[in-house]
């Protein structure tokens, strides 16, 4: 910590104190013309830029590998497995905790009240929304920003099926899972073909277009005030009490996650899954491999979009009334930040992402004011300083029986 | 016998700048042909022409697969078509699948030769667990022959430059092409590289009976591989022959003035 | 045929305003081809700190003229600061990174700025005062448009003429256009790429500035959400015109605000909205190069 390094900090938060000085210490009435000052807040930006710029520097320069070697000698940090990967790589360990884990995990809804059920089972679902996302943003490295309207036709699929023909909760799910792949191809075919960026923006548009229409086509969707009622799933003909079924709400997500781990990670271990990567690396020289770009887009695009549609049908029935306010652009962004934060590409982490995201702001009611105002820092400082999450992807190693014996090297 | 390329009077325009100039060229089963030039000349426009990945604004490409003799018009084919038809190319400016590992990288070029799909890798069925095994296997075969075995678990971006190269070359072999295009495979490497270079792809050329297209700057691989050399300038091509006679050529000569020959 | 004269003017006003935000989007697109998501929550702060000026200044009693040039020059000034340290915190560091990890920073610039302004302020909408009395001289055709419509216009023009100017014909210009065509060839014969792209981005926000104040005072309210429904629209009119090019953004943005004016006249504003993103669908598959875009192959 150097001279140097404190005035340069100080320099930054001066910088920021400035910068903030309008909107954060001043606000206007211009009805009743009075000026409130918030003199104090000036003081939060001072410390908070101070330290921010302070530990920005700090990260920046470890790095970038540090021309400055200011932190004892770290060298090559990213390449290092951290400890925790290790951990969890090695089955020694792996196996007990994964135990204990899902002994917990199916004694939590008889341990905890039924508010905490409820919150896990949301959870839940964004695991299995992020998961899927996941094979589209992480995988395949496609920027898909309008997610949530997938996940809305999932859940309207159930509503008005439900609604107008009494289809049954279960019959719904392959039908929405059908439908969220069918809407995946009709906006995947033409907008596919273009680069990345203009993919983000047109699927963000696609997402509006998708809730402006259900929000205003009152016959079809019964417009904002939604659709109420929604039978929560039966059991074949066990009628359960509220509680009852948000127990078994609970254990139904449980088990699609765990079908949705299964097929991701088989998926990511296949041939089809390779080309996802590769695609997300190099799209030139993945097609100059002989691959169809079109067609390994167009998979990854519906494979994620079904499992929103999926997750959509059980969306509704938990929550038994759905109107357009769920499946916002925000939707969509918590879903994403779910993905970056995780690790892109990584299973295990956009699992911890989701719990984290969701669950954090549940417990701490204080701090969800900011959620979204701290999603926007997760994004930007994620891609910054850790662009693989908190635990990155680690390739699966292949290997021989022949290569062993002729090179001792080879693990 | 019959050329297995056949590039007819192929140009390609940039907004106003003429890229390539109505060049002629052919290549012969078994050769090891040249395509050098100043840089800037038009020689990857060729292969990027060549490969689907610019379309030419004029002219003709066609390749005759040597086994089966079919003639196949590559105008118009998407980048991957032109693959599937036995064409593969390395790039310039390295393009690896960085945070895939080496072996990883091979598997991609087995890609355009098997088939299974999203249904068989989830119920992962006798036939799809076969293919991958395949596929592993063959493409342990492959970087074998290139000589990258020890690195077969590293992730690609973690290679030392000459190692990355050669993981570029074994990419392209891995799709079981007839035609490889090489662009600048030796840009970038020491003298022992590149001689171990010069064997690897006269290793290619005899052992698979691939036949090879290449563009190169290092004059001293150029002349001692090459059957036969194209020079273009301008996107114009301005000689062609066997080595020592474009070393004697004038306007080769004229072209290069001022230039490295040997850079 | 009156009623097809008014939604002409009032497409005229909407295109003028979006012109102004895409203006900046076309710009920083060009050169570094990012789609500067964050680039509407500047418009929304150029408003902010316009309003505060104004609420301050009208507290204290000054007199019109001299509120509102403060007003429009601090807003200006504010934009432009946030733009460049925008730029130094979240895109410069992902120069090199893959685009897609830009991409998604510039959505987390978006998203803080936009909750910033929310939590700092409020999510209420605010009045945003009008203090521009209406010009004598365009009493005759008020029936078409208002004092600050005609201001709309009229900046629009200017800008877009001095932006083109500055492009075409002053160093710095030259060395943007260096920039974007090949960035590290641009390094190579000495120019200082960063100095010149955080150049771009204060132009850029500047720009977006001015159209945030003339839309408060046009519109007379904002809310902090103003920003992002606005700069996705005007990043649509860019790609309409083609990226990259200025006239081309306000092309782009005139046809989108007269589509808007028309289908919301003609046909029904529930779907305002829809019009953008269909447009942009359409556009991007049948000449996504854009209205007036060249068309390049992207270099390999
Ligand atoms: N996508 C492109 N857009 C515009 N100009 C290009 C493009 N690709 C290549 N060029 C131009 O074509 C010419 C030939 O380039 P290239 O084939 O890369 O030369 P080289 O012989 O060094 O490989 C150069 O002037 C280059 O700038
Ligand atoms: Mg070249």
């Amino acid at each position: 910590m150097t001279l140097g390094e404190i005035k340069k900090s100080l320099l930054a938060a001066a910088w920021f104190m400035f910068l903030t000085f309008p909107i954060m210490v001043i606000k206007v009435n211009t009805i009743q013309k009075t000026v409130e000052w918030h003199w104090e807040r000036l003081l939060y930006v001072a410390v908070g830029g101070f330290v921010f710029s302070f530990l920005w520097r700090y990260f920046l320069r470890r790095k970038q590998g540090g021309r400055r070697p200011a932190a004892p000698v770290e060298t090559d940090e990213p390449e290092a497995v951290p400890a925790f990967q290790r951990l969890i790589h090695d089955r020694r360990f792996a196996m007990p905790a994964l135990v204990v884990l899902g002994l917990f995990v199916l004694v939590f809804p008889y341990l905890f009240s039924m508010y905490q059920v409820n919150i896990m089972t949301t959870a839940l679902i964004y695991v299995v929304t992020g998961l899927g996302l996941n094979v589209v943003v992480g995988v395949a490295g496609l920027l898909h920003l309008g997610y949530a309207a997938f996940y809305a036709v999932g859940a309207y699929t159930y509503a008005l099926l439900n609604l107008h023909f009494g289809v049954s909760f279960w019959l719904a799910l392959p039908i929405g899972a059908a439908l969220g792949s069918v809407f995946a191809v009709i906006l995947g075919f033409p907008v596919l073909r273009l680069r990345g960026d203009y993919l983000a923006i047109v699927t963000l548009g696609f997402g509006e277009i998708i809730r402006l229409v259900l929000e205003n086509w009152n016959d079809f969707s019964y417009g904002p005030s939604g659709i109420a009622n929604i039978p929560r799933p039966k059991f074949f003909w066990f009628d359960f009490s509220l509680e009852q079924s948000a127990v078994f709400i609970y254990f139904l997500m449980l088990a699609m996650v765990l079908l949705t781990v299964f097929v991701t990670n088989r998926l990511k271990d296949s041939r089809i899954g390779r080309a996802w990567i590769a695609l997300r690396e190099d799209e030139v020289a993945c097609q100059a491999m002989g691959i169809d770009i079109a067609r390994t887009k167009l998979s990854a695009f519906v494979m994620g979009s079904a499992w929103a549609g999926m997750a959509g049908v059980v969306f509704a029935a938990k929550t038994t009334f759905i109107n357009p306010a769920s499946f916002t652009l925000w939707e969509s962004i918590v879903i994403l930040c779910i993905v970056v934060l995780g690790g892109m590409g990584s299973i295990l982490g956009v699992i911890l992402g989701a719990l984290v995201l969701i669950l954090l702001p549940e417990y701490l009611r204080a701090f969800s004011e900011y959620r979204m105002l701290i999603f926007g820092v997760v994004l930007v400082v994620m891609m910054v300083f850790r662009p693989g999450g908190i635990l990155s992807e680690v390739r699966r190693t292949y290997l021989f029986k022949e290569g062993l014996s002729k090179d001792g090297s080879l693990s | 016998m019959q050329p297995i390329l056949e590039i007819r009077n192929l140009c390609m325009d940039f907004g106003g700048l003429r890229a390539i100039d109505t060049l002629d060229l052919h290549i012969g089963q078994g050769e090891i042909v040249a395509l050098i030039g100043p840089n800037g000349a038009g020689k990857t426009t060729v292969f990027n022409c060549l490969t689907g990945i610019y379309k030419p604004s004029g002219g003709e490409m066609l390749a005759r697969s040597p086994k089966t003799g079919e003639a196949r018009r590559l105008n118009g084919l998407k980048p991957n078509q032109v693959t599937e038809n036995g064409l593969a190319r390395t790039f310039q400016n390295i393009r690896l699948f960085g945070s895939m590992t080496v072996l990883e990288n091979i598997m991609i070029g087995r890609h355009c030769r098997t088939s299974a799909g999203i249904s068989g890798a989830i119920v992962r069925n006798r036939a799809t667990r076969e293919e991958e095994k395949r596929i592993v296997q063959d493409s342990y075969d492959v970087l074998k022959k290139i000589g990258l075995a020890r690195y077969v678990n590293e992730y690609a971006k973690n290679l030392p430059y000459g190692a990355q190269r050669r993981l570029e070359i074994a990419r392209a072999m891995a799709t079981d092409p007839f035609l490889l295009l090489l662009d600048e495979p030796a840009a970038g490497m020491n003298p022992q590289e590149t001689d171990e270079l010069n064997e690897l792809i006269i290793g290619i050329r005899e052992e698979a009976g691939i036949t090879i297209f290449l563009i190169e700057h290092d004059m001293k691989l150029v002349m001692s591989l090459s059957d036969r050399i194209y020079v273009v300038d301008y996107g114009k091509k301005i000689a062609e022959g066997r080595p020592e006679e474009i070393k004697r050529n004038p306007a080769v000569i004229k072209a290069y003035l001022g230039e490295e020959v040997d850079a | 045929m009156e009623y097809f004269i008014e939604l002409f003017f009032s497409g005229l006003t909407r295109g003028s305003i979006y012109a102004l935000i895409a203006l900046g989007y076309t710009m920083v697109y060009g050169i570094i081809q990012l789609i500067n998501f964050a680039h509407g929550e500047i418009y929304m702060i150029g408003a902010f700190t316009a309003l505060i000026v104004t609420g301050v200044l009208t507290y204290y009693g000054w007199p019109h003229l001299a509120i509102i040039l403060i007003a429009a020059v601090l807003a200006i000034f504010y934009s432009a600061a946030y733009g460049w340290t925008m730029e130094r915190i979240a895109y410069k560091p992902l120069r090199d990174a893959p685009r897609l990890s830009a991409l998604i920073s510039a959505i987390g610039a978006s998203l803080f700025l936009q909750n910033y302004v929310l939590l700092a302020q409020t999510s209420d909408f605010l009045p945003f005062p009008s203090l521009i009395s209406d010009f004598a001289f365009l009493d005759p055709v008020s029936n078409l448009f208002g004092t600050t419509d005609f201001l709309i216009y009229t900046t629009t023009g200017v800008v877009m003429a001095l932006l083109t100017f500055l492009i075409k014909f002053t160093r710095v210009g030259k060395a943007m256009r260096a920039t974007a065509q090949d960035r590290h060839m641009a390094m190579l014969v000495g120019i200082d790429v960063n100095r010149i792209i955080s150049i771009t981005f204060i132009i850029g926000s500047a720009t977006a500035a001015i159209g945030g104040v003339l839309i408060a005072s046009h519109v007379g309210q904002i809310n902090f959400f103003i920003g992002f429904i606005a700069g996705i629209k005007a990043f649509v009119a860019a790609v309409l015109g083609g990226i990259g090019s200025l006239p081309g953004a306000v092309l782009g943005s005139l046809v989108l605000g007269w589509t808007e004016a028309f289908f919301t006249g003609y046909v029904s504003s529930d779907y305002e909205d829809v019009c953008a993103f269909v447009i942009l669908v359409i556009i991007l598959i049948f000449r996504p190069s854009g209205l007036l875009g060249r068309s390049g192959v992207q270099k390999v």
